[in-house]
């Protein structure tokens, strides 16, 4: 008989949250040294507080927003084009 | 101590040998081509190397210069990573079709002239055809023919665009052309074709992942990168390739979001990739063309490791979609590191290989006032994260676990990887040789406090943006599907309007009599005759127009029959 398996890393919730966790504090710190570190400028639009953090997050949301509704349109079975 | 070989000789010397020797042997030369070519490489003096007439003119075999001697490193260092990839492969067809192949890119980076490039142009596509083939289905034969056609019509096209340059100038030299007339035209329509413009990408997204594991990193490393070689050679600075750039980079992500192949999903993140490339190219300023030659140089390597792993879970699993595969980080620990860093690199965090060469193509954007595209290529590094970066990853090893138990990836596989990914991170923590080596002297900085807060941010962001959709259900899950795309258009709706117009054609035939089936004709052959002396096809017409008409009939013709 086979050996029962060993628990691997995310088999574990807390691990799972504890990168999320990471995670979310991450972006707190990197949201924050906006105040801190003055940034080059090359374009107005980048002297924004927060921009890349939010641009980051908006078109990400977007991105998987359209394209799931592009699958409405686009999806077929996988077997479409082997007929 | 000078060389006066070919670099493309060598490995069609190689081929040769790969061709007659036995197994054992012939792991051992493919190894060894790579290495011989770079010292050749190495020992080429700068300038025409190698000439040969032709009629009135010279081919110029060998030319070396900066910008053509960075890619033919590069590609040294993908066959040479290809091969140890392909150490256990004994398909004797996979190894001297990909030895052909990048002896066919070398040899088309450091032609000289016109004619040169379109005989290494049309090698490129008839030898890594066979890449395709070797996988040996039913899926890999047909995708395989169409790829074959496309490629093929490109270098039809490269040919025409060239005759038509080389009437009008005299000289078969390769040089900047600037986009007015025919010939250039087709030239530029050629290259978009290799390079994956938007609407005649989707021989790449249709034919490499249905490649063997090996043959897709080969593939994956040169047809495209001699493409972007040839826009920087004849149309650096040219305003379109700017915003077909910013298209190429945007599109593909939506595609690439809704994968269920993963390999596929590598393969529309190509094109993304190479969109920032050709938008470098259409800036054309120093710093833009010195940005899409290093990403250039990165992208091979990264893309590269990332279908490596990919082509790793295949062989091991025999699986490639996303919806059947989760959890291998359990079996496949290495190849699970060695995607990440392949994932951080093609997202261009700091320390990896992207973050060095992107921006410079984004800050090249801004400098040359181009707002918008700056803004839709940022949205694009967003988008690669999320579906390269993150997607890759997590649907392979983590998402939820499969149950599917595998050994870890075969060690050449591996030595193949660790290699790849090393260069990755040097590239990224030391990018200043690479710097060294790009056609203008490099006076970016990509180290700031600024632009490494900034991307970092971007990045984060676009992480958490995943994890929100993940944790609300939001995230459209792995589906076993096809995508519809361009290539919808010829293989079903061009058939069925040919079967439409057939069938139409037939009834509305067989409607009219003897009688009438017998007037149709006479009035058919009538008007011939009054056309062919009077009409137009009664004129006298320059040969390199009929030769033209004559070309664009037969390779339509080749295309609707054999699609």
């Amino acid at each position: 008989m086979a050996e029962p398996e060993k628990t691997h890393l995310f088999d574990k919730p807390r691990n799972v949250r504890r990168v999320l966790h990471i995670l979310y504090a991450l972006c707190g710190l990197t949201l924050a040294l906006d105040f801190v570190i003055h940034r080059h400028i090359d374009h107005p639009w980048e002297a924004l507080w927060g921009f890349y953090c939010v641009y980051g997050f908006v078109a990400c949301v977007l991105l998987v927003l359209v394209a799931k509704e592009m699958r409405k349109v686009l999806m077929r079975r996988e077997d479409y084009y082997d007929e | 101590m000078t060389s006066s070989i070919a670099p493309f000789l060598i490995f069609y010397l190689g081929a040769v040998l790969l061709a007659v020797t036995p197994t054992g042997l012939r792991r051992v030369i493919a190894l060894l081509v790579p290495v011989l070519g770079a010292l050749n490489l190495y020992a080429l003096p700068e300038g025409v190397g190698w000439t040969l007439p032709l009629f009135d003119y010279s081919l110029v075999l060998v030319q070396l210069d900066r910008l053509s001697l960075l890619f033919g490193y590069l590609f040294h260092l993908a066959a040479f990573l290809g091969f140890i990839y392909a150490f256990d492969v004994r398909d004797r067809l996979q190894q001297v079709s990909a030895m052909l192949y990048a002896g066919s890119a070398l040899g088309a980076v450091f032609a000289g002239d016109l004619i040169t490039l379109f005989l290494f142009w049309e090698m490129l596509a008839l030898t890594s055809v066979f890449l395709i083939l070797a996988r040996r289905t039913a899926r890999s034969f047909s995708a395989a023919v169409r790829y074959l056609l496309i490629q093929v019509g490109s270098g039809v096209l490269l040919l025409a665009g060239a005759l038509a340059v080389i009437a009008d100038t005299g000289d078969i030299a390769i040089t900047r052309l600037t986009l007015e007339g025919l010939g250039p035209w087709l030239i530029f329509i050629a290259i978009g074709i290799k390079c994956c413009f938007p609407g005649l990408h989707n021989w790449l997204t249709d034919a490499y992942p249905e490649a063997t594991p090996a043959g897709t990193v080969f593939l994956s490393a040169f047809t495209t990168k001699v493409a972007v070689y040839a826009l920087a050679r004849m149309f650096p600075g040219t305003e379109l390739l700017v915003y077909i750039g910013a298209t190429m980079a945007m599109f593909p992500i939506f595609f690439a979001v809704i994968e269920n192949d993963l390999r596929r999903v590598l393969a529309y993140s190509l094109i993304n990739q190479v969109g920032f490339m050709v938008c470098g190219i259409g800036i054309g300023t120093a710093l833009a063309i010195n940005g899409a030659v290093a990403h250039a140089f990165n992208d091979v390597v990264f893309k590269g490791l990332l279908f490596m792993t990919m082509g790793a879970v295949l062989t091991r699993t025999g699986k490639i979609n996303g919806s059947e595969l989760g959890g291998l980080y359990k079996s496949m620990p290495w190849t699970t590191g060695f995607c990440i860093v392949g994932a951080a690199s093609i997202s261009a965090f700091p320390l990896f290989s992207g973050f060095v060469s992107k921006s410079m193509v984004m800050v090249a954007a801004l400098e040359g006032h181009y707002e918008i595209v700056w803004l839709a290529l940022l949205f694009a590094s967003a988008g690669v994260f999320h579906h390269a970066g993150i997607k890759i990853p997590y649907f392979a090893f983590y998402a939820h676990d499969s149950g599917i138990r595998c050994q870890e990836a075969p060690r050449s596989m591996l030595v193949a990887m660790a290699l790849g990914a090393g260069i990755c991170i040097f590239n990224g923590a030391y990018p200043w040789l690479l710097y060294d080596m790009l056609p203008f002297p490099v006076e970016y900085e990509p180290y700031t406090a600024a632009h490494i807060l900034t991307q970092c941010q971007l990045l984060f962001f676009s992480a958490l943006a995943f994890a929100w959709l993940n944790l609300r259900g939001l995230y459209p899950p792995e589906l076993p599907s096809t995508n519809l795309d361009v290539d919808w258009s010829y293989r079903r709706l061009l058939p069925a309007a040919a079967t439409a117009v057939a069938s139409l054609a037939g009834r509305g035939w067989q409607y009219l009599d003897g009688g009438g089936q017998a007037l149709a004709s006479r009035a058919v052959s009538r008007t011939e005759g009054l056309l062919v002396e009077w009409g137009m096809l009664g004129r006298t017409w320059a040969i390199k127009t009929t030769a033209l008409w004559i070309l664009i009939l037969l390779s339509s013709y080749v295309f609707v029959e054999y699609l």
